[in-house]
């Protein structure tokens, strides 16, 4: 297609093979240095590292569901990690259902704290979650519905930018309230906890904790790949368009919401997916996922790493979760969120494209200076445009 | 002749007029928090004319554009297009489909898209979104694209972005995507708005071009393009039609002498 010749497509198209590439080397090489290397060889790779990257990549793809609509379709969620901790939950009902006899209680069809609150019968809502497969259809299912709901009525009444932000942020908080309540059946707020095995798999084991972070890692490449063939698809081409002029793309007669509409609902269950591989390596899930500040935390990876870049929601993910754990482990800990905070600013200021963007935008303009110079400098080099707000 | 035959006769002859039409706007009145926009306005436009819309500030040009596209829903009165659809029950999209383009009086190009990408989108193609995830360009869709490209005389550039054209070139660029659009209907707000002369009569050629094969309306506040078009003319004032003819006529009407130059 003549539309990739564009540097933008072509230095992206660089990057994101290298990312992938250094994603399925991890992927291989981690649970080799976790499990066939001897502790005492400097090439060990320690399990609390290999449990630590591999929830960074849970969040990654969580920060790369929010790119897919924040950077190509402007739909600014402040409230992703609603779908985020739906899917964590359909994944931690399901570990919950594996414990049986093994808990405190030894109720084999009650969680533990069902038998606590004097339940007698597991609520409907419960029904099939020992099933693998259910759980799995739900982890993407109920996200998705939700947003499919929200969104259609979102778009079809024309609500957008902040507005939109808004309401999304109050559907988390509203979603965090009622999963507080002991009456919701989701455990309140101590959440669903205390795991024991996954496909029968101690959850806890080196083993289980090795794969679950490889198939993160294949996860967030199969996300990859999926965002990037569909922003390079005509598709994607509308959904820039929509976030750079909507009112012209709807005169030319495309249907926006139901453009919005997919690619919200798909970015959904990319966050439920995200917070089912997070919450058995995490080895918990309560209603402080639903917390408004946490989806605030992911929009801002997005833009440190940049945003309408993928790769760059990724990356962004990675290093800002490595600084928290660096920094809140230390005595610097309680000035992790002013540091957070500050690097927001700095980044908007400084780096508006963000990390991964500022990068496409330079080599961008080297190559373009270089083939001026070489073609004696026919025509000046275009400067990118800024994803709008 | 009896009562029901001169009925029937001029029955027969506003079919016929209405037959002409391929926009009949009857009686269309939207008021913004009690400010008539446009008060009883009507007026028809009949295939394959070009016309263009002039009046003052505030005369209710682009309010019309706005209720002809979907973007405004009038109080009262109705918009027939084609004979068949009444445009003030439908949105944006469905009149868009329906063959209608409209160019605004700022350029609105996809500044994030190449020259060549803005041009595939407006192509006449399949909109829905199902089927964009899987759309690959046609040699046939191709030749098009090029066509275009060559007509508002940006082929060399179509690799650029669209951000980086000039105030002119970004002007071509979105009659270009109406071309692509192939409309039956082109509504054009203001083209030749901070243009230069040169310009200005490039633009005037290539809209009388566009005539050939599309109906057009054309807004504008520079006498000089109407002029130069040479075409009927229709003047709003207070949202209402004030004189309708050539340029000429129109120019010598005393009310519109009056309301453009006050009293």
């Amino acid at each position: 297609m003549l539309g990739s010749t564009h540097p933008l497509l072509r230095s992206l198209d660089r990057g994101a093979t290298f990312f992938l590439i250094a994603l399925a080397a991890a992927a291989v090489a981690v649970p080799v240095l976790n499990l066939a290397v001897p502790q005492s060889s400097l090439f060990y790779v320690p399990t609390y590292l290999v449990a630590l990257f591999g929830k960074y990549i849970c969040y990654a793809l969580l920060a790369l569901s929010i790119d897919l609509i924040w950077g190509y379709c402007g739909i600014l969620s402040l409230g992703q990690g609603a779908f985020f901790a739906l899917g964590g939950y359909a994944m931690g009902m399901y570990l919950m259902r594996q414990i049986g006899t093994r808990g405190v209680y030894a109720n084999p069809i009650l969680p533990d704290f069902m038998v606590f609150l004097n339940w007698k019968e597991l609520p409907l809502y419960w029904y099939g979650f020992q099933h693998f497969p259910y759980a799995v259809l739900m982890i993407v299912l109920v996200p998705g519905a939700l947003a499919f709901v929200f969104g259609w009525f979102a778009f079809r009444s024309r609500v957008s930018g902040v507005y939109l932000s808004i309401i999304t942020q109050a559907l988390t908080y509203a979603l965090m309230l009622g999963f507080f309540r002991n009456n919701f059946g989701f455990g309140g707020n101590n959440g669903l906890t205390d795991f024991k095995d996954i496909l029968g798999f101690d959850v806890r084991s080196e083993g289980t904790r090795a794969a679950l972070f490889s198939i993160s890692c294949v996860t967030l490449m199969i996300g990859i790949l999926v965002c990037r063939a569909i922003v390079t698809s005509k598709f994607g081409k509308v959904l820039i368009a929509i976030r750079d002029a909507e009112a012209r793309t709807r005169f030319l007669g495309y249907r926006v919401e139901s453009y919005k509409l997919f690619v919200f609902t798909l970015s959904a269950c990319m966050a439920g997916i995200a917070g089912a591989l997070y919450v058995p390596q995490v080895g918990i899930i309560n209603p402080g996922e639903f917390a408004p500040g946490n989806s605030i935390e992911a929009v801002i990876w997005v833009a440190v790493g940049g945003r309408g870049t993928l790769i760059g929601a990724a990356v962004g993910a990675i290093i800002v979760n490595y600084a928290k754990t660096y920094f809140t482990s230390g005595m610097l800990a309680p000035y992790w969120l002013f540091m957070l905070g500050g690097l927001f600013i700095g980044v908007t200021l400084l780096l508006p494209r963000g990390i991964i963007g500022s990068l496409h935008h330079w080599t961008a303009l080297r190559r373009d200076r270089a083939s001026a110079a070489a073609e004696e400098g026919v025509t000046a080099p275009p400067p990118e445009p800024l994803p709008a707000e | 002749m009896k009562i029901q035959d001169r009925l029937a006769q001029a029955e027969s002859q506003a079919m016929e007029s209405f037959e002409r039409t391929l926009l009949y706007i009857e009686g269309v009145t939207v008021s913004f928090d009690g400010f008539r926009a446009l008060n009883n306005l009507s007026f028809a436009i009949e295939p394959g004319e070009m016309r263009a819309i002039i009046g003052p500030n505030g005369a209710g040009k682009t309010t019309m554009m706005d209720v002809v596209t979907g973007k405004t829903r009038p109080d009262k009165g109705a918009v027939i297009f084609d004979k068949q659809h009444d445009l003030a029950r439908l949105d944006e999209t469905e009149i868009a489909l329906l063959g209608i383009g409209r160019k605004f009086q700022k350029p609105t190009v996809f500044d994030s898209h190449t020259v060549h990408d803005n041009i595939e989108l407006a192509l006449k193609t399949d909109r829905r979104a199902r089927t964009s995830l899987w759309w690959r360009e046609t040699a046939d869709e191709h030749r098009r694209i090029d066509e275009i490209l060559e007509t508002i005389r940006l082929t060399a550039v179509q690799d650029r972005l669209a951000a980086s054209l000039s105030h002119g070139q970004k002007q071509w660029l979105e009659i270009g995507m109406l071309l692509a659009q192939d409309p039956k209907l082109l509504l054009v707000d203001e083209p030749v708005a901070g243009m230069t002369d040169v310009e200005t009569h490039q633009t005037a050629e290539l809209l009388k071009e566009i005539n050939r094969e599309h109906t057009v309306v054309v807004v504008e506040h520079d006498m000089t393009f109407v002029r130069e078009l040479g075409v009927k003319v229709t003047c709003l004032h207070e949202g209402s039609v004030l004189a309708e003819g050539s340029i000429d006529q129109v120019s010598e009407n005393e009310r519109v002498v009056e309301v453009y130059l006050g009293r």
